[in-house]
């Protein structure tokens, strides 16, 4: 601890303890535990007591009757664990003080406990303190351990929560010393206060009360995802036929927390040394209702070992909501079934639920469950890739009324499901996974139809058909042939002419979300497709483009974004014609670049701004044709834009199309220094588009990533001109002063001075005299830095509570 | 309690409904899709029109080609077009004691019902009702009589010709009875016999029952209707709608505890969602008129289009079509125009505090002063002068069978830039196109019907819970071309009894009781008696008194004094014979207790054997057989007077007598 510190902490002592100076701010209290711990953590706490008595007296003065708020109670008793961690000043606090935090005489028998946070203190406290083997004779004593018990049904549920973590850490604490070197103990051997908890815990679990099995199975599932000695394999064989038997009540007591269980036991190393596991989760599948098992198969197919016999039956049951789906159009007879030699068992095509929301749920959940197993290397293989895609076309189309039920259910279905969005958001987004996939051509074809269907319905809400038009993307890539070629097939080609038209009308929709998706996707494709020839002249002959570049008026910023992405695009590529809009059919026609650039300097929404300074970056790079035309006149336009926008993501891109152009000027690949040729002119280039007037500006931005993106390119610029090249050494020294004053000026907040014109030299110059690294490091730091030290903390709380005491000074 | 369907037609029902003593009309809807048949009117000669050819029999026999005329493999009659009316003889119409009207698009068949059959009863209906339905009927017989036809078609209706004939003519209903269009003139006559009503306003039918129109949400001043004497309730529930847009929002509570639900008037396009349809309407319109393309919209003069013009004005600056003239070109354009604007009283709240502003509630106003939407009567006249393309036409009629929109749909059916959108849902808009094929002309169909649809429909009932749902048969199955779509149908308990036209219901309700009044002093002389904790009994003496279907018991004359001979005898003709009355008994018969009396009273060998409605007490001894009921009691014994007084005196100490 710093001396200064050390200094203000008999203050701070008296403050805390004084009743009638309330600590103001909660967090000052968890701030001053987070120092603590840190300094205990660094060395001696035990010194740290001797060093500072007015620690320990403070602890003594929470012990005396007293109205201290329950904040400092429950701060004491933490600061108290967090000092006890050491064993050695455990022992130095043992004697009075320790049990009468902790004790039955503390404040748990007094008024104070019944606040919850003096009960999470005491939790917490323990939590702390329960880090050795004197801690855990001091548990045993205290008589702490039944006062975890009965917290484990607390009301307040962060306390019951606790409580549930502290038994577990007491358990490992107390098996770890016994375990090591023994290897496996038999439960006879175990601990005392570890066979307390032990029977605690069976006890629970049969009990007939539904609260306390669960509190039991959070305790245990805790324990084994947290602990990994190879008692819990002892643990496991001792409880395991409890868990058994619960498997056998009607109705089942907590089956999420069993599942929770098992799943968390089965990631443990119990399974290695006890198959059993496996029975009682196989077990378990068939008990679960449908609802209730799909998290616990989806959990046991994403396990790296597990015998293929559960994993199959595991899969089954995930499968089996879109089994009864297939079943209910009755499929043709030639389409393969999801769960032929799956499960085995008849499938019951009425074990989807009666009512519309659980079997939404249910259908949800299993589309989601399925979309996380389909990209894992563990997933079940043979993947049943084309029942799967059936499935979630047959759902799609349930829920757009389009599907023939075969049967009642069917009927039922389809009358749960029609234009049931949820449904509709999870069966396109599996749709979209699925097209990792190949599947049989008849069935693609249907993707397609149906996600033409989708995009064409007036009914499809706007976030259907974001998703709608995201799987298609999808899928639209996923059918090139061969894979990774650019070139659409065929039968790709002939769903891009129908895709157009919906997106041309789509383009149009009176919902900007709609509008908004649309030129997404158009962007996308563009940047996918935009050399291909099939899809150049299909798009051409659209009016797609005609649309994209009218959007740009749109009157929702986030459409003009979009379509500013879009043209950007389409720009690239040549495939932007002209816009004109019906009000102005002959009015004179800009260039794509005049229309971003208009974009730039007059939108009043930051969104299309920043959309437009990517596209002008993008097209920096990849050298578009009328950026290439005359680079300096676009980039002066850029960054005079640039520079005077308001909008700080705008400037840090400003500066980042400046780097990507010092970086053409200078060679980015090349190491060390430019050749002395190259860097002037590029000096005087760099001038001429002001681009360091604009980097100047910036190092004092008053946003932080403005300024830092700044000192990256003076210093890229500093070490590509080399001291060795420097114009300087050829002649007379250049004249810094103006530069100087203005940089002075800017920094004191002045930033309306203008800087002038600027030699080359004078930029190299000033660039050298700047300690760029210093800046950067002083811009690396946070904001808070200087407040959040610790002497700043103590010094903020004596302030508060000084203030508190001149105006009480002021009432006399 | 009976109901008389008149019309098959779901959404433009007539329905008669005898309840007590009265015969009252449900709506009185017109089914035009009859019109659909015929050959359109053009205003211009249409050389293609005139030149169709006539249509012939299989064996070539040409006897029907001046009334049937064929295009592109239909078959349309050449001549005036024509109506189907409802069923008019079912139930004798002139006894019908008064009509009720639920919105402006069910009144069409007044003048029919009101002109022709005799009726002389009363007319109710909301004023923006009677204004717009006013309205719709004007520019109806306009549109008609403006074109004038000397030919009128008949040959083919003969029953023997027309099975002959392809479809659909061949399955056209009752075309016997189809009639041609009523003239201003009975227009304004059956609109004189309409007597204006606001909602909730409490409307008494003879004394006898009481009626009450409630706000139904679908249009300007469109109703349900409450039916109810003092037990019993009937709903009418026509064209109701529960989204936002401009009338007042639909009134449902007052529809609770109803013994009959009469629903009618639901969407006709359940699977499509009005939103959805308006997006793809603006969708379109701006695809069309950007490629510099005409958009045609058929419509009627009133409803719809107001939110239709709405949506446009929020739709057009975003979308980039501000310079794109909007024509609104009907008879009764400004007066539908101007109309919305008066009735702020009808239309949904945010608009009802527009008027307080003071703003025009509907936006259309700020359309037409800055000239973006502009109206006309008729193609003829200034439009012609002010047409620039392009451009969008709302015109009528949505049939497509008369109307201004036959000339555009001539002008631009060539042309497929041009767009031709569908937003009324009452005609098949490939029906309605088939005079007009071939055609390159885009067509939309985005039908906005904004009525229940079976979802809401299903959540009214359970809200509302009537006893018994009454609707017509094509809401009980689903739609034929959806078999599978069972969502698409009413789903109540117990199921809905279905109709179709020209059945008659007998509804499933008695009428139990009645309501009477008691004069005040005949109420002062009854002497009540608590029989039970809360329930008192009288007896009354009184005269009833029944007039205009109210009932009152009025005291009995007093026993007049023999004063004259005349008197005298009209007194002795009036009292009726006032016998001592005897005492009514009430309680019932504890078995056990009852035996134990019997045998405290010398009774012996007693035997009780349980019947199915009650007990036979057997006195063996005595040969006598007591018979206990629950709401009589005899005593059979052989002609032994005393030993019968004697029994009936036990029996009676356990009842009470007042």
């Amino acid at each position: 601890m710093d001396p200064e510190c050390a200094r203000l902490l008999p203050a701070l002592c008296a403050v805390l303890a004084d009743p009638r100076q309330p600590v103001a701010d909660d967090t000052c209290l968890e701030k001053l535990l987070d120092w603590f711990k840190a300094v205990t953590e660094a060395g001696s706490s035990l010194l740290l007591l001797q060093e500072n008595p007015c620690l320990v007296e403070l602890l003594f003065h929470v012990l005396k009757p007293q109205d201290l708020s329950s904040r400092i109670l429950s701060f004491a008793l933490r600061l108290a664990g967090t000092f006890a961690a050491q064993e050695n000043c455990f022992q130095y606090l043992q004697g009075e003080l320790l049990p009468g935090l902790f004790g039955e005489h503390g404040p748990l028998g007094a008024a104070a406990w019944a606040a919850p946070t003096v009960r999470s203190g005491w939790i917490q406290g323990l939590r702390s303190l329960a880090q050795h083997p004197s801690a855990l004779l001091f548990l045993a004593d205290s008589g702490a351990v039944d006062t975890i018990f009965s917290l484990q049904g607390d009301p307040s549920l962060f306390v019951a929560s606790a409580a549930g973590q502290l038994l577990v850490h007491v358990l490992d604490l107390a098996m770890r010393g016994p375990a090591k070197g023994h290897g496996r103990l038999q439960a006879q051997d175990w601990p005392a206060c570890a066979q307390r908890i032990v029977c605690h815990l069976e006890d629970c679990l049969c009990s007939e009360a539904a609260p306390r099995v669960t509190q039991a199975l959070h305790v245990l599932t805790t324990a084994f995802g947290h602990c990994h000695g190879l008692w819990t394999q002892g643990l496991w064989v001792q409880l395991s036929p409890l868990v058994a038997r619960l498997l056998e009540k009607d109705p089942m007591p907590a089956p999420h927390a069993l599942v929770e269980l098992l799943l968390s036991v089965a990631r443990s190393s119990v399974p290695s040394s006890n198959p059993g596991l496996w029975e009682t989760a196989a077990q378990t599948l068939s008990r679960l209702s449908p609802m209730q098992a799909g998290p616990l198969a989806a959990g046991i197919l994403k396990l790296q070992d597990c015998p293929q016999a559960l994993r199959t039956q595991a899969f089954g049951v995930l499968l089996r909501p879109l089994a009864c789906v297939l079943e209910a159009t009755a499929q043709a007879p030639g389409t393969p079934g999801l769960l032929e030699g799956a499960a085995g068992d008849p499938m019951a095509v009425d074990m989807l639920p009666p009512s519309k929301s659980a079997c939404v749920g249910l259908l949800c959940s299993t589309l989601a469950h399925l979309e996380l197993l389909q990209p894992l290397p563990q997933r079940p293989s043979p993947w049943p890739q084309a029942p799967l895609l059936a499935a979630a076309v047959t759902i799609l189309r349930f829920c757009n009324g389009s599907a023939a039920p075969s049967s009642e259910v069917g009927g039922r279905l389809c009358a749960m499901l029609v234009g049931c969005v949820r449904v509709q958001r999870a069966a396109l987004d599996f749709l979209g996974v699925l097209s990792q996939g190949l599947g049989p051509r008849e069935l693609v074809t249907q993707v397609f139809a149906v996600l033409l269907e989708y995009l064409m319905s007036p009914d499809s809400s706007p976030t259907v058909l974001k998703k709608a038009f995201q799987a298609t993307l999808r899928w639209l890539l996923s059918s090139a042939v061969p894979p990774g070629c650019c070139d659409l097939e065929p039968r790709a080609q002939l769903v891009l002419r129908e895709l157009l038209a919906v997106l041309q009308k789509r383009l149009c929709s009176p919902c900007w979300e709609v509008r908004d998706s649309g030129l997404e996707f158009l962007t996308q494709m563009t940047r996918r497709w935009g050399g291909q020839a099939g899809f150049r002249q299909t798009l051409l002959a659209s009016e797609v483009p005609k649309l994209a570049s009218q959007l740009l008026q749109d009157p929702e910023s986030y459409v003009r974004a979009s379509a500013v992405a879009a043209a950007g695009q389409l720009s690239s590529q040549g495939l932007l014609a002209a816009p004109s809009s019906p009000e102005h059919p002959a009015g004179p026609q800009k260039t794509p670049l005049e229309e971003l650039l208009l974009v730039l300097t007059t939108d009043s929404e930051g969104f299309p701004r920043r959309a437009a300074m990517r596209v002008f970056t993008e097209w920096l790079r990849d050298g578009h044709m009328a950026v290439a035309e005359d680079r300096e006149r676009f980039m002066a336009r850029v960054l005079q834009a640039a520079s005077g926008d308001l909008d700080w993501e705008v400037r840090v891109q400003g500066l980042e199309l400046a780097l990507i152009f010092l970086q053409q000027l200078l060679g980015a690949r090349s190491p060390g220094a430019a050749p002395p040729g190259a860097l002037a002119q590029a000096l005087r280039a760099l001038c001429r588009v002001q681009l360091f007037e604009f980097a100047f500006r910036s190092l004092f931005d008053c946003d932080r990533p403005v300024a830092q993106k700044s000192c990256d390119l003076l210093l890229f610029l500093r070490a590509k001109a080399a001291p060795s090249s420097s114009p300087q050494e050829a002649g007379d020294s250049p004249d810094v002063a103006p530069v100087e004053a203005a940089l002075q000026r800017w920094r004191a907040g002045e930033q309306g001075q203008p800087l002038g014109e600027l030699a080359p030299e004078a930029v190299l110059a000033v660039l050298r005299s700047m300690d760029l690294e210093a800046l950067r490091d002083t811009l690396a730091e946070s904001s808070d830095h200087v407040e959040r030290s610790p002497q700043s903390l103590l010094q903020d709380v004596l302030a508060a509570v000084g203030v508190l005491g001149d105006n009480e000074a002021d009432c006399y | 309690m009976k109901l008389y369907c008149l019309s098959g037609h779901p959404t433009l029902p007539c329905n008669v409904l005898k309840f007590k003593s009265t015969t009252i009309m449900l709506d009185c809807g017109l089914d035009m899709t009859s019109t659909l048949n015929f050959l359109p009117l053009p205003l211009v000669q249409s050389p293609r029109l005139s030149n169709l050819p006539g249509w012939s029999l299989k064996d070539g026999n040409v006897f029907l080609d001046k009334e049937l005329k064929e295009c592109s493999g239909h078959v349309f009659v050449d001549s005036v077009p024509e109506f189907c009316l409802p069923e008019t003889e079912l139930i004798d119409l002139s006894t019908v004691d008064v009509i009720l009207i639920s919105n402006y698009h069910c009144m069409m068949a007044l003048p029919y019902i009101t002109e022709h059959t005799g009726f002389t009863g009363t007319v109710y209906a909301t004023e923006p009702t009677v204004q717009i339905g006013r309205l719709l009927m004007e520019e109806l017989v306009n549109f008609i009589e403006r074109v004038p036809k000397a030919q009128s078609a008949s040959l083919w209706k003969n029953k023997d010709i027309q099975r002959l004939l392809p479809s659909p003519l061949k399955d056209a209903v009752e075309v016997s009875t189809w009639r041609r269009c009523y003239t201003m003139q009975e227009v304004n006559s059956a609109l004189s016999k309409i007597q204006l009503v606001g909602y909730s306003q409490k409307i008494e039918l003879f004394g006898a029952v009481q009626v009450t129109p409630l706000s139904s949400g679908y249009a300007l001043g469109s109703s349900n209707w409450i039916i109810q004497s003092h037990y019993e309730k009937v709903s009418y529930v026509s064209g109701s709608s529960l989204l936002t847009t401009h009338p007042q929002p639909m009134d449902q509570a007052s529809l609770k505890n109803s013994d009959v639900l009469i629903l009618t008037g639901l969407t006709q396009i359940p699977t499509a969602n009005p939103d959805g349809m308006v997006g793809e309407f603006c969708s379109n319109l701006a695809l069309t008129v950007r490629n510099g393309g005409n958009v045609l919209v058929p419509c009627y003069p009133s409803g719809v289009i107001y939110d239709l013009l709405e949506c446009l004005y929020q739709y057009i600056d975003s979308a980039g079509l501000s310079s794109i003239p909007f024509y609104f070109i009907s008879p009764v354009a400004n007066s539908s125009l101007e109309f919305s604007q008066i009735f702020a009283e009808w239309l949904c709240h945010n608009k009802q505090t527009k008027v307080y502003l003071p703003e025009p509630p509907f936006p259309h106003a700020e359309l037409i002063q800055t000239n973006k939407l502009k109206h006309y009567p008729s193609i003829h006249g200034d439009f012609s002068n002010d047409f620039r393309q392009p451009c969008v036409v709302f015109t009528g009629h949505p049939s497509l069978r008369f109307g201004d929109v036959v000339h555009f749909m001539e002008l631009w059916g060539k042309s497929s830039l041009n767009t031709v959108i569908f937003t009324e849902p009452d005609f098949s808009y490939l029906e309605a196109l088939a005079p007009y094929q071939p055609l390159a002309m885009k067509c939309i169909y985005c039908p906005i019907d904004t009525r229940l649809n079976f979802i809401q429909v299903s959540k009214l009932l359970k809200e509302v819970q009537p006893l018994h749902v009454v609707c017509p048969e094509q809401y009980t199955q689903p739609p034929p071309a959806q078999s599978h779509r069972v969502d698409l149908m009413v789903d109540c308990q117990p199921p809905a009894m279905s109709y179709r036209r020209a059945e008659v219901l007998a509804l499933p309700f008695k009428r139990r009781y009645e309501k009477i009044e008691i004069m005040p002093e005949l109420a002062d002389s009854l002497v009540p008696m608590e029989i039970k904790p809360g329930i008192s009994l009288a007896t009354v003496s009184a005269v009833l008194h029944t007039k205009d279907n109210k009932h009152v018991l009025q005291p009995p004359p007093r026993p007049a004094q023999p004063t004259g001979g005349k008197k005298r005898k009209r007194a002795s003709d009036d009292i009726p014979d006032c016998k001592v009355l005897k005492p009514l008994l009430s309680g019932s018969i504890p078995v056990d207790q009852f035996v134990q009396t019997l045998e405290k009273h010398g009774f012996s060998d007693i035997k009780v054997e349980d019947t199915a409605k009650g007990h036979i007490v057997l006195l063996q001894e005595a040969e006598t057989l007591i018979q206990i009921e629950e709401d009589s009691t005899h005593i059979i014994c052989d002609d032994d007077e005393v030993l019968r007084v004697r029994l009936r005196d036990l029996v009676l100490k356990f009842l009470q007598k007042f």
